[in-house]
């Protein structure tokens, strides 16, 4: 085998570069830090929310590369060079995503926390299947959990997006 | 923050990842998905001294059928394996496991292998892989060896791969033209471990069983293969009886326990009641 490593006393960082909400962003980063942590206090974004911090309740969820991902449970240094969206990525400017609309037109959400994660979940969802069912939605948040509403408004939420997306593509 | 310091590798050839990890012996971990080695590195319960990170190594995320063996390579993520028509039909034990696996977002960065070289004894490919005989291709630094998955279980969270090693992908053997299989689990809400959960195969043969796959999750300190009910569905015609009497030899493989998922009898009782209903689907579907 060869040499062991002497343990690194001093904290190593390192730098990263990745692309936020279309944005180059830069930080010195030691390897365990977590992409939530990343956002939120070394970016200062903070909303993407730490709900449960053991990746089962879907509060941090961000896409990477498009793709929905538990930002507690990745590492920053995974994210390098990669794109990521937050939530602040989803409206662009004063207009609403369609996503962001629906939940406030169906009301789907009361204490917000888990509605970060829950509208970017959804807009994946929206980017790979315009028409999903009531039951095509529920499981693909079924990574999100809500614990006020029941989930009902939550879903119609979506289905106004998807309303929405569908009437934009006819004009 | 939460982990202990680590170093961080993030190799572009498996070449520089087995040198890395060599250097660091069994202090070293390999991060693929990450979805079961970070809550661990979060919570404290593992401090690896590096991280050898091999998602950026090329040619490590095929699905494909090739030379008699369905392989998945180690960085197949499980929404990729919950997509595939591959998994579909003859492969359908690992089909349906696939999207009962933790939940959707999680699914999108975990990996098969990774859930191998987890080892948890509730990990639900542990036994789709068992029931269809896979084996995992390891490389380290004497080179390459191929390890049944029976020989890869050790215990709770404890393989025969040695910490240099590497999972770079896993085959399973093509399981015949007329082949079925499913995977029932039980769980308490989406997301949970399994309070139990069987996976089916069955490879026929002139309308007989060729060779039948059981295996249980959440009922023992690993994945079990129910050895005694895949030997009595051998050559067995798969009508009533067979399936009973399989199943009540399944319940006998398992070893549960008490715990707030459920008692042991309980458990017992869903292992006979899955394997019945695993066999009737695979006998089903073959038909």
């Amino acid at each position: 085998m060869l040499e062991t490593p002497v343990p690194t006393e001093q904290a190593a960082t390192r730098p990263l570069t990745v692309t936020v909400n279309g944005e180059a962003r830069s930080g010195d980063v030691e390897a365990r830090l977590l992409l939530v942590h990343f956002l939120r206090q070394t970016l200062g974004l903070t909303g993407t929310h730490v709900g449960c911090d053991t990746t089962h309740c879907g509060a941090c969820t961000v896409l990477l590369d498009g793709t929905p991902v538990k930002s507690c449970t990745v590492f920053a240094v995974q994210a390098e060079g990669r794109e990521i969206t937050t939530v602040e990525g989803l409206a662009g400017g004063p207009e609403l995503d369609p996503v962001q609309e629906g939940f406030h037109e169906e009301h789907g959400l009361q204490c917000g926390f888990c509605t970060p994660g829950m509208m970017l979940a959804s807009k994946a969802l929206l980017a790979e299947n315009p028409d999903p069912s009531e039951e095509e939605i529920r499981w693909a948040l079924s990574g999100n959990i809500c614990r006020c509403t029941g989930y009902q408004n939550i879903v119609k939420a979506v289905q106004y997006a998807a309303g929405k997306l569908a009437a934009e593509g006819r004009q | 923050m939460y982990p202990a310091r680590f170093d961080y590798h993030s190799p572009s050839t498996l070449d520089e990842a087995l040198e890395a990890l060599e250097r660091y012996g069994d202090e070293g971990k390999v991060l693929a998905g990450g979805q079961s080695l970070i809550p661990l590195m979060k919570t404290r319960f593992a401090a690896p001294r590096a991280l050898v990170d091999i998602n950026r190594i090329d040619g490590l995320a095929e699905l494909r059928e090739q030379d008699g063996y369905l392989e998945i390579g180690a960085l197949v993520r499980h929404k990729a394996c919950e997509r595939s028509e591959l998994l579909e039909g003859r492969y359908g034990v690992l089909g349906d496991a696939a999207p009962q696996i933790s939940d959707p977002i999680v699914r999108n960065l975990g990996t098969v292998a990774g859930s191998l070289a987890h080892a948890d004894p509730q990990g639900d490919w542990g036994s789709a892989l068992l029931a269809l005989r896979a084996e995992v291709t390891a490389q380290g630094p004497d080179g390459t060896r191929t390890i049944p998955v029976d020989e890869l279980f050790r215990g709770p969270f404890t393989t025969s791969l040695a910490p240099t090693e590497i999972i770079t992908s896993i085959r399973v053997p093509d399981p015949g033209p007329r082949a079925a299989g499913t995977y029932l689990k039980l769980e308490r809400r989406i997301g949970d471990f399994a309070t139990v959960a069987v996976a089916v195969h069955v490879s026929f043969d002139n309308g007989t069983v060729g060779r039948a796959g059981i295996a249980l999750t959440g009922v023992g300190p690993r994945n079990l293969r129910a050895d005694a009910a895949e030997q009595a569905l051998a050559g067995a015609t798969l009508d009533d009886a067979a399936i009973e009497e399989a199943a009540r030899l399944a319940a006998e493989a398992a070893e549960p326990r008490d715990d707030i998922r459920g008692s042991a009898d309980y458990k017992r009782n869903v292992v006979r009641i899955f394997t019945e209903r695993g066999l009737r689907t695979a006998a089903r579907a073959a038909a």
